[in-house]
């Protein structure tokens, strides 16, 4: 006896309804953010997704695409999200990049690393992790950053000055970048002057130019350089705190 | 792998499975999707205290079917301690006569009035279509006893279809 034909398809949007009410889920805040409100999920691994607005069914649906989780609101935010918000310094933050390629992880951990009113460029990334030559790859990677923001991705500008490209587009980038003190029509500036590094001649020390070091040096005192190898030539060693040449840890 | 990476993945491939033994256990849409619900929640559950060692070696379709057979039984259970109150069954002959449906509902009607006994070796074997073996480690019995428990049903179902 031939039984096979009660085979039935499931109702429509089952696998749905299941989803939404059984299976991981991460905890969400709405918090304040450098440009407007933030939907900030989280999870005992850390902070794994942030997105723009308020918009509860948006956020399920991005979490449900990207981490293949649910989501529920609360109201406490993961310990130290409201202080890294505000400052800038986000140490001590743990993130949940479990769905990430190692690749895409040591680019995000890279971004972390630059100071809050500062900017590095896509080759500067690219050398932090050890792969200078995959300068485009960075990009791509920093464009699919789940935590914008709070991982500073806004960090990251093109190496002839311009701003570049972002996430949720180049205008909130810019207008995250001059909330945290950066003089972004210095950056394009020296951007398209071809300035990459600047050095100060009573230290002989060059830096990225918006090391908050490099900043305190008079124009009298500043030196320009096109390369790492025109400042080495003139005699300058690299910066300890702006690690202007970074090599791979 | 990870539960909480698993748990998705599971639900996306074994719904239909699940739903289908849901479905032809009770016979009734509703009740099917509850007891769906009620089949994943508990395997999230079971999931999240398991070693990845056992997550591996798990053959996720059989397991499911299992939990969903244990979920009906113990619904039913619980049902024959408390009296119903509303209709009897709502696949019962009177309310929802046999005639008149195409061949694979008079089928499932059927199907869904065998004999608890019978009907979930019946369901499991020729409609999910897990091994005897699997049946057997579901029910918890013999596989000559799951045999002959499918044998006599698929019995009851010939008689039924040669009077309707």
């Amino acid at each position: 006896m031939d039984l096979t034909g009660l085979r039935t398809a499931a109702p429509a949007g089952l696998v749905d309804r299941i989803l939404a009410t059984t299976g991981p889920a991460d905890d969400w805040v709405l918090v304040d953010g450098p440009a407007g409100e933030l939907m900030v999920a989280f999870n005992e691994h850390g902070i794994s997704y942030v997105l723009a607005g308020d918009d509860d069914d948006a956020l399920a649906r991005q979490v449900r695409i990207r981490l293949d989780r649910g989501v529920r609101r609360v109201q406490k935010p993961p310990a130290g999200l409201v202080p890294a918000l505000r400052t800038g310094r986000t140490r001590g933050l743990r993130f949940d990049l479990r769905g990430r390629t190692p690749f895409e992880q040591a680019v995000l951990r890279a971004a972390l690393r630059i100071p809050r009113g500062e900017v590095r460029s896509y080759a500067w990334v690219a050398a932090a992790i050890g792969k200078p030559g995959a300068v485009r790859a960075v990009g791509s990677a920093l464009g699919r950053n789940p935590v914008p923001v709070v991982i500073p991705c806004h960090r990251v500008v093109r190496a002839d000055g311009r701003i570049g490209d972002y996430v949720w587009g180049g205008a909130v980038k810019r207008t995250i970048l001059r909330g945290e003190g950066l003089d972004i029509d210095e950056v394009e500036r020296l951007g398209s002057a071809g300035v990459v590094f600047t050095g100060s001649d009573t230290t002989r020390i060059f830096c990225v130019p918006t090391c908050k070091d490099a900043r305190r040096t008079t124009a009298a005192h500043t030196v320009s350089f096109r390369n790492a190898a025109a400042a080495a030539a003139a005699g300058y060693r690299p910066c300890l705190h702006c690690d202007p040449v970074p090599t791979a840890a | 792998m990870d539960a909480d990476l698993l748990f998705p993945r599971l639900v996306r491939a074994h719904t239909a499975d699940v739903w289908t033994t849901a479905l032809r256990l009770t016979g009734s849409h509703a009740d099917a999707e509850d007891l769906v619900q009620e089949v994943f929640t508990s395997a999230w559950s079971s999931l999240q205290t398991w070693s990845p060692d056992r997550i591996d070696a798990l053959r996720p379709r059989a397991w499911l079917v299992t939990i969903t057979l244990n979920a009906w039984r113990n619904g039913l259970r619980s049902q024959s301690r408390r009296p119903q109150t509303g209709p009897l069954l709502d696949h019962d002959a009177a309310v929802h006569p046999v005639d008149g449906l195409d061949e694979d509902e008079r089928l499932g009607e059927l199907v869904a009035r065998l004999p608890e006994a019978y009907r979930a070796p019946v369901v499991l074997r020729h409609v999910v279509g897990l091994s005897y073996a699997e049946i057997a480690a579901a029910l918890d019995c013999p596989p000559g006893t799951v045999k002959a428990q499918v044998s006599r049903g698929l019995a009851l179902l010939r008689k039924e279809l040669s009077w309707t």
